[in-house]
């Protein structure tokens, strides 16, 4: 296994007087897919934000320990829920522009055509983003992503704007690129079936402020997971279990800010 | 307990309006038409307004005498001159304000309390500030193009999607890499759109920068044909100025086709 080592110690974040974070420790380590699950507004993209350098914590330190490979252009890299795409530019231009400062043109050249190929965007290389479905636009997101080869990707609930049977076909691609990638990966969703999916350890946020709750590690490779699979389901209802009131409240409370 | 029993009335149509090119020339030659017939049936007396076909003969001896070439001329160089300085200036004012917080709230104030003073009432004190020359003619046209330039240019750096800016600096872009390449780019429409405005801004400017201390220029010729009640060349000069907005549009459209393809 690969990647880097990411250590989260006493994190904890407001916005305003609102606490969304109150002392997360977690370690992910090299190589592993940490998935975050929690109810509505328990604080996983914060924390996902906080992993990635884009937001500073209230208090706590996030640590990033071990090498890198030589052709990491962004350690830390991210791939966002709405793609992040822009729309001036062609799906080539995408993948290039985090490419630009760093590479030569003609290696930047060989990079997009293998990273486009390994997400079978190599056809759609002069498309609009505007002209393409959402999960081609993600898989954009995730060539750009891995076009900088990062040693650790931060993946912020990116099936959650596509339809049920594009996430399904989506799903299985990701499995075998992370796995193929071999990067250290913190996943946020709120989709448990993908939670089980993926998850080598699957950390439980409580509702806000959110606290670590749970942590389940499944010592399965993803490779050989499948949709389906009786032991992930089994992962699944347990995540539910945990989850559901949680859910219910955090559900109650946004009824209660609307009235 | 009423029953209903028909087909369901289609209820969707309409508040989608399209463009029709054809009917936009159709409607302009219309009326030159009936303003012909009009003239021809006597309806118009020809001293409160010409005839088209006695404004073409007016337009048609200005250029052959190279008059109207002249008056052109000078009113493109200022126009050129002074949109394009009022443009440059207002997008880099722009920019600092829409980016940097040290900016912001002192330039909108100083735009805010400028902005709305009409900038004609402003051309004498130009005259004494930079001369009755080229000077406070370009500076009227560049003043009035200036704010409308920067309040798109804010407006549009305020538009460009966090989202795309946060993407940007989670690649470790530069803070120059991502001012050239996402918020330039994401604040070109509004820009653009803000052309539009400021394109008809600096021919209204124009054309009264003219009218005070220049012996060429639309404007002035306007001026001397209206003194001489010769409304032929005056009705002339305002088709010219007509016609320089639809250039000017035309151009910017073109621009918008060219640069803004991605949409």
């Amino acid at each position: 296994m690969s990647g880097l080592r990411l250590v989260l110690s006493g994190i904890s974040h407001a916005y305003r007087d609102l606490p969304v974070l109150d002392g997360i420790d977690l370690t992910a380590e090299p190589g592993e897919v940490l998935v975050l699950v929690g109810p509505s507004g328990c604080g996983k993209s914060t924390l996902l934000s906080i992993m990635g350098g884009l937001l500073a914590p209230g208090s706590g330190t996030v640590r990033c320990e071990g090498a890198v490979a030589d052709d990491c252009l962004n350690p830390l890299t991210y791939v966002f829920q709405d793609f992040a795409l822009l729309p001036w530019r062609t799906v080539a231009g995408n993948v290039s522009l985090v490419l630009e400062q760093r590479l030569k043109r003609a290696e930047r050249a060989v990079r997009i055509a293998e990273v486009l190929a390994l997400t079978g965007l190599t056809e759609f290389a002069r498309a609009w983003p505007r002209q393409l479905s959402g999960g081609m636009r993600q898989r954009v997101g995730i060539a750009r992503a891995l076009a900088v080869r990062p040693a650790c990707l931060l993946l912020d609930e990116p099936l959650s704007a596509l339809d049920a049977q594009t996430r399904d076909l989506l799903l299985d691609e990701f499995a075998a690129l992370i796995a193929r990638a071999g990067t250290t990966t913190v996943y946020v969703t709120h989709n448990l079936a993908e939670a089980a999916r993926l998850g080598q350890q699957i950390v439980v946020l409580s509702r806000r402020p959110g606290r670590v709750r749970a942590v389940l590690r499944i010592d399965r490779p993803l490779a050989g997971r499948q949709a389906g699979d009786a032991d992930l389901a089994r992962v699944e209802a347990e995540l539910w279990r945990m989850i559901r009131d949680d859910a219910a409240a955090a559900e109650r409370e946004t009824l209660d800010a609307a009235h | 307990m009423p029953r209903i029993d028909g087909p369901v009335t289609f209820r969707g149509g309409g508040f989608a309006p399209r463009n029709h090119a054809l009917a936009g020339a159709a409607t302009l030659i219309g009326l030159v038409l009936l303003w012909q017939l009009g003239a021809s049936l006597g309806v118009i007396h020809s001293l409160f307004l010409p005839a088209p076909v006695t404004i073409a003969a007016a337009l048609y001896d200005l250029t052959i005498s190279g008059e109207l070439w002249r008056h052109l001329s000078a009113s493109l160089a200022r126009l050129a001159i002074g949109w394009a300085v009022g443009t440059v200036c207002g997008i880099a004012v722009g920019l600092a304000v829409g980016l940097w917080s040290v900016a912001r709230s002192p330039g909108m104030a100083v735009v805010s309390a400028l902005f709305p003073i009409p900038k004609i009432a402003l051309v004498p004190l130009f005259i004494i500030w930079f001369g009755i020359g080229e000077g406070s003619k370009i500076v009227t046209l560049a003043f009035g193009v200036f704010f409308p330039t920067v309040i798109a240019t804010v407006g549009g750096v305020d538009n460009v999607p966090r989202g795309l800016i946060r993407m940007a600096q989670s690649f470790g872009l530069s803070h120059a890499a991502i001012v050239r390449k996402i918020v330039l780019p994401g604040a070109l429409p509004a820009l653009l759109s803000g052309f539009r405005v400021t394109a008809s801004i600096a021919i209204i400017l124009l054309v009264a920068a003219e009218m005070i201390g220049a012996d060429r220029g639309i404007g002035a010729f306007v001026l001397a044909a209206g003194n001489l009640y010769d409304t032929g060349n005056l009705l002339a000069g305002i088709v010219v100025l007509s016609a320089l907005g639809l250039v000017v549009a035309w151009l910017i459209g073109r621009l918008e086709r060219l640069l803004l393809g991605w949409r």
